[in-house]
């Protein structure tokens, strides 16, 4: 029986599933996985789109930075027209700040390296998959004395913004699982959910399948009465991860308290540099003042990354707030809730 | 964002590689991973191998991602 079969099959209950991984939120819908599940199958997505929940007062500082003449900011490609308060970095640079999309935080070494007259800041953004290659980065620039390159960033960690949603009460069976994260830190990372809060937690690869089995995995979970963690990304994911990565992690970054967009500050959920890295910190040693202002009244990217509405719940969504003229986040990014509604369910 | 591909190494210079995506070359740092040969497959994200896979798990994403190439183009 295929495995749409087997879910319909076994889902006797109403069950709800956060994918918490953007990734996954992009390749739920534009494969249609949704049509493939029973109705008593709800998906909600979370908030591990690392764009999505980019705070604005970040973006407003990496603009704050761009204004300045002997800078050069290096981003990767994604956060390019994420709005800030003003103004966005795509903005800036049509209007001639020296903005360049790498792919690597190497080539924005290579940057830094080639304009020794410039201060070259690199925009980092993502969680524990991207922050080890930052962190060697940052090792491999003290190594052959890199003076001119500095992170501003805005790592975080998966954990604590899962913790904030269960506790807000959003009703839960299940996590999906970011599969690339626990390539990382390993499953057993995730093993505070299940046993702190009964929720079982399935590590899920990226291809359609994956998906649907792992949903497969969880529905027999809660009818069994089970909460564990499970692998179903076996290829890639290990109980303990990438302990090299890890201590790279460790090695550079401390934990802090973080701005994620739509939840505010949650406390031990960013990564910040370790003193010893302090003088690659922008923040620190260039300090820059960014006013706080008020984020759009309507937009509900707030709501839809803490799993409590849908994009279609939206009065902005697919009217004022279009992929080509975005107003919150989750339009900007292509793993964004409402970018891919606005792709792949607007017919709901 | 936190997607990464798998990618077969082609050629290692110190503790960079050049791998290979479906032919187009990428450079991936070694840094995370021990014991990487020529010939090899790793995941690749943001510029560095985050884990060693199996020849075998790199070839069924690979065919699961044909698959999915070849039924877009109906």
């Amino acid at each position: 029986m295929k495995l749409s079969g087997l879910i319909k099959k076994a889902a006797v209950l109403d069950y709800t599933f956060m994918e918490v991984c953007g990734g996954h939120t992009a390749a739920i819908h534009r494969f249609g996985i949704p049509s493939l599940l029973p109705e008593n199958i709800k998906l909600i997505s979370g908030p591990g789109c690392p764009v999505c929940v980019t705070h604005t007062s970040f973006i407003d500082k990496a603009v704050g930075y761009s204004k300045i003449d002997d800078v050069i900011i290096s981003t990767f490609g994604d956060l390019m027209r994420v709005p800030g308060t003003g103004s966005s970095l795509e903005k800036e640079k049509a209007k001639g700040g020296d903005i360049r999309i790498v792919f690597s935080g190497p080539e924005a070494v290579d940057i830094a390296k080639e304009n020794i007259d410039k201060k070259v800041i690199f925009l980092g953004i993502g969680f524990e998959t991207t922050a080890p290659g930052i962190a060697v980065t940052i090792k491999e620039a003290e190594k052959v004395h890199v003076e001119n390159f500095y992170l501003l960033s805005a790592h975080k960690v998966m954990p604590p913004a899962m913790e904030v949603i269960i506790k807000e009460g959003v009703n839960l069976n299940g996590f999906i699982c970011p599969g690339h994260v626990a390539a990382i830190t390993g499953s057993d990372y995730f093993n505070f959910i299940p046993e702190k809060y009964n929720i079982g937690c399935v590590i899920t690869g990226f291809e359609p399948v994956d998906i649907l089995q792992s949903i497969y995995m969880l529905v027999n979970q809660v009818n069994m009465r089970l909460a564990e963690t499970e692998i179903q990304y076996s290829r890639a994911v290990s109980r303990q991860g990438n302990s090299i990565a890890q201590k790279n992690i460790s090695d550079v970054f401390i934990l802090c308290d973080e701005y994620w967009r739509g939840f505010g500050e949650i406390a031990s959920s960013g990564l910040k540099l370790r003193k010893e890295y302090e003088k690659f910190d922008a923040e620190e040693m260039m300090p820059i003042k960014v006013k706080k202002q008020k984020d759009n009244d309507l937009c509900i990217c707030g709501d839809i990354l803490r799993g409590l509405k849908t994009p279609h719940e939206c009065e902005l969504f697919a009217t004022a707030c279009v992929p080509e003229n975005p107003v919150g986040a989750c339009m900007v990014s292509v793993e964004g809730a409402c970018n891919t509604f606005y792709k792949f369910r607007m017919n709901e | 964002m936190c997607l990464s591909i798998p990618a077969k190494v082609v050629d290692i210079n110190g503790n960079i590689a050049d791998v290979s995506v479906g032919g187009a070359i990428f450079k991936a740092g070694l840094q995370m991973v021990e014991n990487v040969e020529v010939g090899d497959y790793i995941l690749l994200h943001t510029g560095f191998a985050i884990q060693k896979i199996s020849e075998d798990e790199a070839l069924e994403t690979f065919r699961l991602l044909k698959e999915i190439e070849d039924a877009m183009k109906k």
